[in-house]
């Protein structure tokens, strides 16, 4: 009987934590599968956040820094300008990457840097029970925003593919989604594309992937695909940003 | 041995790139830009890196990402950029790093000043950052001392896996004086590091460099294990030195510049019979206690004297123990104390012991 479906190498054998619903599970596993397909597993090093996915440190065969609240991608440099031969990644969700650790992020991007980040977007905070976020929604109803997110006192979402497409240091930015089959596939070619930029030495290269946090959006896993795709996607277009490579 | 008239700041980096550290992360803040300046030069000539990162938060959160990767860091600031870079430090200590940071105060709070000052002294030694961890704090007073406990740093962070801070002041960053450096330097025998995040080459089972355990026991178990540690080095890397105090009735305690101002003071109360003597903490911590303490058992008075509004003092007080009285002289803000001014507490002392 031939095996039409495995768990990709770099991906620990262990439960994920994460709730039903939620999509970094999904993400992990394309992160994995490509490191798998590139064979990049032995020269890899993850770089996790602090939030819902820090514990991918248990989640990837790979070597991996815990690093604190936003830092990762100055983490992420330290380690690649150690190195320079390995593959270095950053996962970081939205609060880590777009608020506490907005400074690394753009100078990380602004600089060039030869790394990967793999930025989950569910426009709230979830590991301390759904806060605002930087790219919370207009209106979106969370914790912190129990009247809904109102710009005279919150302003606006913080939209970094379009902000960091601005900069001339990033090599490639892409926004995807993993809310259906077409569009998960859409993201693994885009992290795939992420992950052989910075093989080829092209330098920064991230992903955004809009996900969701049914746990603590309220809804059901079915209703909060339907809520990313009628209230997130027209915020955050998918597509690319920007691709020095596709001039090329 | 060549003798090279250097920079207390330059002096450093220096002796940072011999000692094998071919990464640094700086950000300019006065007055220790010249370490930057100095790596950014150097630094490309012998393979190695010089990054200006965007914040201290960021060279400090590189330097735990190069050493997590295996190979020595370095970063340097002043008092407000240490404050900034103090919960990247604390991470290095949880996740048991060994990099070297350097601090050349300044007066404080705040932006505070920029002349120099020992201000610093509860934050190096005490209260950092948040979460039970130490730093070997060495505290060099000539350039020359610059120059060997530098290399010493690396070898101390990378013996224990923890990270060590230079200290010094505003003059030793600026004032130029000779020194040389070993032709070649014989470190400790050193543990290899694998623990390091370099790649398993799939050779090996993954390493974690992390400082979260959410299970109470296990993370109570590793911090009692890094405090066994932190108790070996107490045992083991205790450095001061001492002038004339076998027969002191008072004996000044000082560090950094500010011992060399505190031994001439002590020379001119010796030239008029005072017997005064000199401890000088090498190593700020661990605290040189044991000889304060047996020296206490004989000295009349002890001075503590800092460019501060008493910090080191605390430390002497416990180390003596009430077996002796124990006085403070300090300057602060970035004044420094002339001989005079702890000669006359000298007198005032002295006089008060007969």
């Amino acid at each position: 009987m031939s095996v039409v479906f495995d768990r990709p190498k770099a991906l620990a054998d262990v439960p994920l934590h994460y709730c039903p619903g939620c999509t970094h599970g999904i993400v992990h596993r394309l992160v994995a599968q490509v490191i798998d397909e590139l064979g990049i597993e032995g020269k890899t090093i993850g770089v996790a956040p602090v939030g819902c996915s820090v514990f991918a440190y248990n989640y990837f065969n790979c070597d991996m820094v815990e690093a604190a609240h936003g830092r990762a991608p100055a983490v992420a440099t330290g380690v690649k300008r150690a190195n320079p031969d390995n593959i270095v990644f950053t996962y970081q969700g939205d609060g880590d990457l777009a608020a506490i650790g907005t400074a690394e992020t753009v100078h990380s991007a602004g600089r060039g840097e030869n790394i990967t980040v793999i930025f989950i977007n569910n426009a709230i905070y979830g590991m301390t029970g759904g806060q605002m976020a930087p790219t919370s929604l207009v209106g979106q109803v969370t914790q912190t925003t129990p009247y809904g997110r109102k710009t005279e006192t919150q302003g606006y979402p913080i939209k970094v593919s379009e902000m960091l497409s601005q900069l001339d240091g990033p090599y490639y930015i892409e926004r995807v989604a993993v809310d259906n089959v077409k569009n998960i596939n859409n993201a693994k070619k885009a992290i795939k594309k992420a992950f052989e930029n910075q093989v080829n030495g092209k330098g920064f290269s991230l992903v955004e992937v809009l996900s969701t946090c049914p746990t603590n959006w309220g809804l059901s896993p079915i209703e909060a695909l339907d809520w990313l795709r009628d209230n997130m996607m027209p915020v955050y277009p998918l597509g690319v940003y920007k691709d020095k490579g596709a001039n090329e | 041995m060549e003798k090279l008239l250097m920079k207390g700041n330059e002096a450093i980096a220096e002796a940072a790139i011999r000692a094998g550290c071919l990464r640094f992360y700086g950000y300019p803040i006065t007055p220790q830009t010249e370490v930057s300046a100095y790596m950014s030069k150097k630094m490309p000539k012998v393979g190695g890196l010089f990054m200006q990162a965007e914040s201290e938060i960021a060279a400090i959160n590189m330097v735990y990402g190069s050493a997590a990767a295996g190979v020595r860091a370095m970063t340097s600031s002043s008092s407000p950029g240490i404050s900034l870079k103090a919960e990247g430090i604390s991470y290095i200590a949880g996740a048991d790093l060994p990099c070297v940071v350097l601090n050349i105060v300044r007066g404080g709070p705040g932006l505070g000043g920029i002349q120099p000052a020992q201000s610093d002294y509860f934050q190096a030694t005490k209260g950092l950052a948040h979460g039970d961890f130490q730093l070997v704090v060495l505290a060099p007073s000539s350039i020359q001392e610059c120059v060997d406990l530098t290399y010493e740093a690396f070898d101390i962070a990378d013996q224990y896996r923890m990270p060590v801070m230079l200290i010094g002041d505003g003059m030793l960053g600026q004032m130029m004086e000779p020194v040389t450096f070993p032709e070649e330097y014989k470190g400790r025998d050193l543990p290899e590091k694998t623990w390091a995040t370099n790649g398993t080459q799939m050779k090996r089972k993954h390493n974690v460099v992390n400082s979260l355990y959410i299970e109470p026991n296990e993370l109570e178990k590793l911090v009692v294990e890094r405090y066994k540690k932190y108790d070996y080095i107490k045992e083991t890397e205790v450095k001061y030195e001492t002038e004339n105090i076998k027969d002191a009735d008072v004996v000044l305690v000082a560090y950094g510049t500010i011992a060399r101002i505190a031994k001439s003071a002590m020379q001119k109360a010796r030239n008029e019979g005072i017997k005064v003597g000199l401890i000088r903490p090498i190593t700020l911590w661990p605290f040189p206690e044991k000889i304060i303490s047996e020296t206490a058992k004989k000295a009349k008075s002890f001075l503590a004297v800092e460019m501060s509004m008493g910090q080191m003092v605390e430390d002497v007080r416990l180390a003596v123990n009430g077996q002796a009285d124990v006085h403070f002289y300090g300057r602060t803000g970035g004044v420094i104390p002339t001989p005079d001014e702890v000669y006359n507490k000298i007198i005032e002392i002295a006089g008060g012991a007969k």
